[in-house]
């Protein structure tokens, strides 16, 4: 089926075709009636024998074969010569079969199948294996039965490590083996095996992989590997808290639903008709086991005993980057309040990958509860007007900027100095772009592991240029340089409170919101999320976006502006759904319905990844509307929108406009039109 | 005499294709038909859903493939490839597909079918392919896809499921076919896909497999399944549906994409091939039509990445109670 030229065919060549078929079709049907009449005497087998010579692919024909071994051993005394001679005999016709197919996976699991009955020796199956891989050092099923052979026989794991090392030797330009030592090499750092500590062992292997990169740049073997070996000086096992909201330090301001008159610029103002507010915590990594025993909260606000903690976005998993609680509080009882949250309290907090957040972190804030002067209103956001411009002595930044990492940590040192290499080594490569793309992560890196505030941001502009030379440089993969382009702008922007202040400004009409303007700036992906869970109204109009991935850590978000972006369907903004305080949402002209291809389509719930649909009134009322629209109404039904523009994509009209007052029935602007509630 | 150098113009030739798969069906009798004798059934899966994404499938009888298809039927309940071969669950798969395709599903007995599937799954949430207990992720995609289908997801362990696929997850993104296998565009399709259908796609570190995948495509536009291989157009299907259900498909240039594949048509006789100028069959001619499906090409349906049938047979499944 692969690699056969194509070539009108010559009448001779037909008829020799014709003459092939008709006798393999003979031997198909005889050999059919053998296994169905169970006949497996030596003709019978010898039969299946042919067969599977000229085509491996028959699998019945190896089923067959199961059977009459079966068949034999039941009916021979137990002597192990004889029982040799039967499996010797089954190893052989793999073998054969192999020759004409060494991709036949019903010729591989049939010697697996006779080996499980404890034949053939190591030796015979790593000669076999010797065999395979001189012919393609590629093949899949030879690494896969490999393994297989290493589990049954206990090969130990640092033995099959020389082996990888020997195949790369001989020629680096070979993944699979690359594949292999990864996972090797990764076991035995886990166990901390004798000789792989890895303070040691990754400097080396980074030297080891210079090999492949630096002779052959575009050739990928190397690459990933690469990418493993930087994920592995990066990454922190433990996993850390990255940041919190309310953070430690800070001030905020706490009343109902309506205005404060006189209301601060300095200090954050959360308004709720719920009485309660978000706790934001933010790891680095997704954990399991946050609750009220593992996180306590040490405050006079009264009937936050035994607070329930919800992973964020993933209700099915028990693991996030993200959880959060809601801490109540009573708007007619004015006072001050201090706030210490202790995290990891007691042992519980837990990352996916099994290691424990170990060293309890404390923080404290302060809540100012005040009373609500009046009802609140129900004017139209502006994302133009009634703007203030960010106090330089606002209270709130000090405390904004991510709480650092441990970098007392007593293998940092390792790291900063292995990144520190290969910039350097990376910094000599010629223009290639697995030299650029490795230097850009490289400092990156490097940035995420600075401290000194001096030092911050001083590499972002090097970075941006790298990219900006890919997206020339490899432009099929534009927009993967575009996105990680967009990433770096971000963690630019927000690396220092000096820079963010640039985007920052206060809402006047609602409380002196803290607003994020990051409109027009070629955006085309969402980052850095982490240090801007403070946002209340954040404006994203005029990007390149195409998701709200990322979004749904933003708890405070009560007005979101994404008009004139690359939105193609509702599903995704499903993350939306999980900001509970969003009131104010602007997706016009977007390309909302323009396409019949929904890319966002299974990752968020719905029927067709198995989530129910739910039944409500709307629901029964119109469930084809509900199906035709059925991204909208889970996104839309989930919020409590009070005011939402639409115009400007193809899904768009009235049909749709009338749907979405039914799903949403407290809306009251829609595209700019008041509407009147039910 | 080449046929690539008219493909300049870039033109889909549907109709062609048609023809070719229509009369495939008929030619039983050559060599290269009777070898693949056992496969059948996916054949079949392949030749039906290009017709319906071509809007044809009205072109051939209902009635003689649902005949044929319930011949394969063995007493587990499980589908063969074929008239008399042993049940395997790739071909029970394609059996549901096909009547999914015709709207007929209701003519199984789907406890049997859903039992036959379900009694595969081992303790460790893996699956085989059948009674002699091959394991490969590709069996837990096709009980799950399956399963789904037939709307009897309950009747296996789904946790269990889901743990397993993830125990193949790789440290380049990647998924293979048991665990610390390496990474392969066709068993990451089945992977990505069962976590799909599952609702599980937070297990998948969508930036870094994506970048992977992207990385499948070369300078000629087509896309390889892992590196340092040759391009072929049924990637085009594993790669392409991939990155749709992670939503990274941006990452790849759709044009240059579109142009490998309709290089690989034969204009004159129809059907395509893997590479520009290779022999045409009904296998690579599924993947080549369901690739431009999922690239927008004009004039041809939608089709889901997940469950690889046509989105309006999907979407009457499973928004129906």
């Amino acid at each position: 089926m692969h690699g056969r030229p194509r070539n009108a065919s010559k009448p001779e060549e037909e008829a020799a075709s014709a003459a092939k078929a008709v006798q393999l079709r003979s031997l198909q049907s005889q050999f059919m009636t053998n296994h169905h009449d169970k006949i497996y005497t030596n003709e019978a087998i010898e039969l299946s024998t042919k067969l599977l010579e000229i085509n491996p692919e028959a699998y019945t024909a190896w089923n067959y074969r199961k059977l009459a071994v079966e068949d034999r051993l039941a009916r021979i005394e137990p002597d192990p010569n004889l029982v040799s001679a039967i499996l010797d005999e089954e190893l052989r016709v793999v073998e054969s079969a192999l020759r004409q197919n060494f991709k036949s996976y019903g010729a591989w699991h049939h010697r697996k199948w006779v080996l499980s009955k404890g034949h053939s020796s190591v030796g015979n199956e790593l000669r076999l294996l010797e065999k395979f891989q001189k012919l393609d050092s590629r093949n899949f099923h030879a690494w896969n039965y490999r393994r297989f052979v290493v589990e049954l026989t206990n090969r130990s794991e640092q033995d099959e490590l020389q082996y990888t090392d020997d195949m790369i030797n001989n020629n680096f330009s070979n993944y699979s083996a690359w594949h292999n030592r990864s996972v090797l090499l990764s076991s035995l750092l886990a166990q901390n095996a004798d000789g792989f500590m890895p303070n040691i062992k990754i400097p080396e292997e980074y030297d080891f992989v210079h090999s492949a990169i630096f002779t052959e740049p575009d050739d990928q073997s190397g690459w990933f590997y690469h990418l493993w070996l930087l994920d592995q000086t990066l990454n922190v096992e433990t996993p850390l808290l990255t940041s919190s909201w309310p953070s430690h330090g800070s001030s905020i301001i706490l009343s109902g639903a309506g205005c404060l008159s006189g209301s601060s610029s300095m200090f954050t103002t959360f308004c709720s008709e719920s009485g309660s507010f978000p706790l934001i915590l933010y790891f680095d990594q997704a954990v399991g086991g946050v609750s009220s025993s593992t996180v306590t909260i040490d405050s006079e606000l009264k009937g936050n005993e035994g607070l329930v903690w919800e992973p964020i976005p993933n209700k099915n998993s028990q693991v996030s980057c993200v959880w959060v609680a809601r801490l109540k509080y009573v708007s007619s009882d004015p006072c001050e309040y201090k706030v210490k949250i202790r995290v990891g309290n007691s042992p519980g907090i837990v990352s996916s990958r099994g290691y424990n957040f170990n060293a309890p972190y404390e923080f404290v804030f302060t809540a100012h509860v005040h009373d609500t002067v009046e009802d609140s209103q129900e004017g139209i956001v502006s994302w133009t007007d009634g703007f203030d411009i960010w106090d330089a002595k606002s209270k709130d930044l000090n405390s904004l900027v991510t709480l650092d990492r441990l970098n007392a940590e007593m293998d940092f040192k390792w790291r900063q100095e292995a990144i520190d290499s290969e910039v350097e080594c990376f910094g000599i490569l010629p223009d290639s772009k697995i030299g650029k793309l490795t230097l850009a992560r490289l400092l990156m890196a490097r940035e995420a592991m600075v401290s000194d505030d001096a030092v911050k941001g001083v590499h972002y502009e090097e970075i941006l240029q790298l990219y900006n030379d890919l997206m020339a440089l490899d432009s099929s993969h534009y927009q993967y340089y575009k996105d990680e382009h967009s990433k770096a702008f971000l963690h630019k922007v927000t690396s220092s409170s000096e820079s963010l202040s640039r985007h920052l400004l206060r809402y006047r009409d609602m409380n002196n919101l803290v607003c994020l303007r990051l409109n027009n700036l070629s955006l085309s992906r969402i980052a850095s999320v982490e240090k801007l869970l403070f946002v209340q109204m954040l404006d994203l109009s005029h990007n390149e976006l195409h998701s709200t991935e990322g979004l749904e850590a933003m708890q405070l978000l009560s007005c979101l502006n994404l008009s004139h972006n690359r939105i193609r369907s509702f599903s995704a903004l499903d993350s939306l759904r999980h900001v509970k305080q969003l009131k104010v949402l602007d997706v016009s002209h977007n390309h909302i319905g323009k396409h019949s291809v929904d890319t966002t389509r299974y990752l968020c719930s719905s029927p067709l990844s198995n989530s129910e649909l739910g039944q409500d009134d709307v629901g029964k009322q119109n469930p084809g509307l509900v199906t035709k629209y059925w991204d909208a109404y889970c996104v839309l039904r989930d919020l409590n929108l009070k005011q939402l523009d639409i115009a400007g994509n193809e899904i768009a009209g009235e049909e749709f406009s009338s749907f979405v007052l039914q799903v949403v029935p407290k809306l009251v602007w829609l595209d700019g039109q008041k509407k009147l509630g039910n | 005499m080449s046929s690539t150098s008219s493909s300049q113009m870039g033109q889909l030739v549907a109709d062609k294709h048609v023809r070719y798969i229509l009369m495939a069906e008929k030619k039983k009798e050559s060599f290269e038909s009777v070898v693949m004798d056992h496969l059948r059934m996916n054949g079949a899966y392949w030749g039906l859903t290009t017709l319906d994404l071509l809007d044809k499938l009205g072109c051939v009888s209902e009635d003689e493939v649902v005949s044929w298809l319930m011949t394969c039927q063995h007493e587990s309940g499980g589908f063969a490839g074929n008239t008399g071969h042993d049940p395997h669950i790739l071909y029970t798969l394609s059996a549901v597909q096909i009547l999914a395709l015709f709207d007929k599903i209701n003519i199984l007995d789907i406890g049997k079918v859903s039992s036959y599937v379900a009694k595969l799954q081992n303790e460790d949430g893996s699956f085989s392919g059948d009674m002699w207990g091959e394991i490969d992720t590709r069996f837990s995609y096709i009980a799950i896809c399956c399963l789904s289908i037939l709307k009897c997801l309950d009747k296996i362990n789904v946790k269990k499921a889901v743990r397993y696929i993830v125990s193949c997850k790789n440290l380049d993104g990647g998924f293979g076919c048991t665990p610390g296998a390496e990474s392969h565009a066709g068993q990451i399709f089945c992977c990505v896909g069962a976590l799909a259908i599952t609702g599980s796609l937070h297990h998948v570190d969508k930036d870094l497999l994506g970048w992977w995948l992207c990385e499948r495509q070369l300078k000629g536009g087509g896309l390889n399944g892992r590196p340092e291989k040759l391009p072929d157009v049924c990637y085009s299907w594993w790669v392409l549906s991939s990155l749709i259900m992670i939503d990274r498909v941006h990452w790849i240039d759709k044009a240059k994409l579109v142009k490998f594949i309709l290089d690989c048509q034969d204009l004159e006789n129809g059907g395509i091939s893997d590479r520009p100028d290779d022999a045409v069959d009904i296998f690579h001619t599924y993947f080549g039509v369901a690739g431009l499906s999922l690239l927008e090409y004009p004039g041809v349906k939608v089709i889901d990445p997940a469950y690889a049938l046509p989105v309006d047979v999907v979407n009457r499944i499973m928004f129906t109670k």
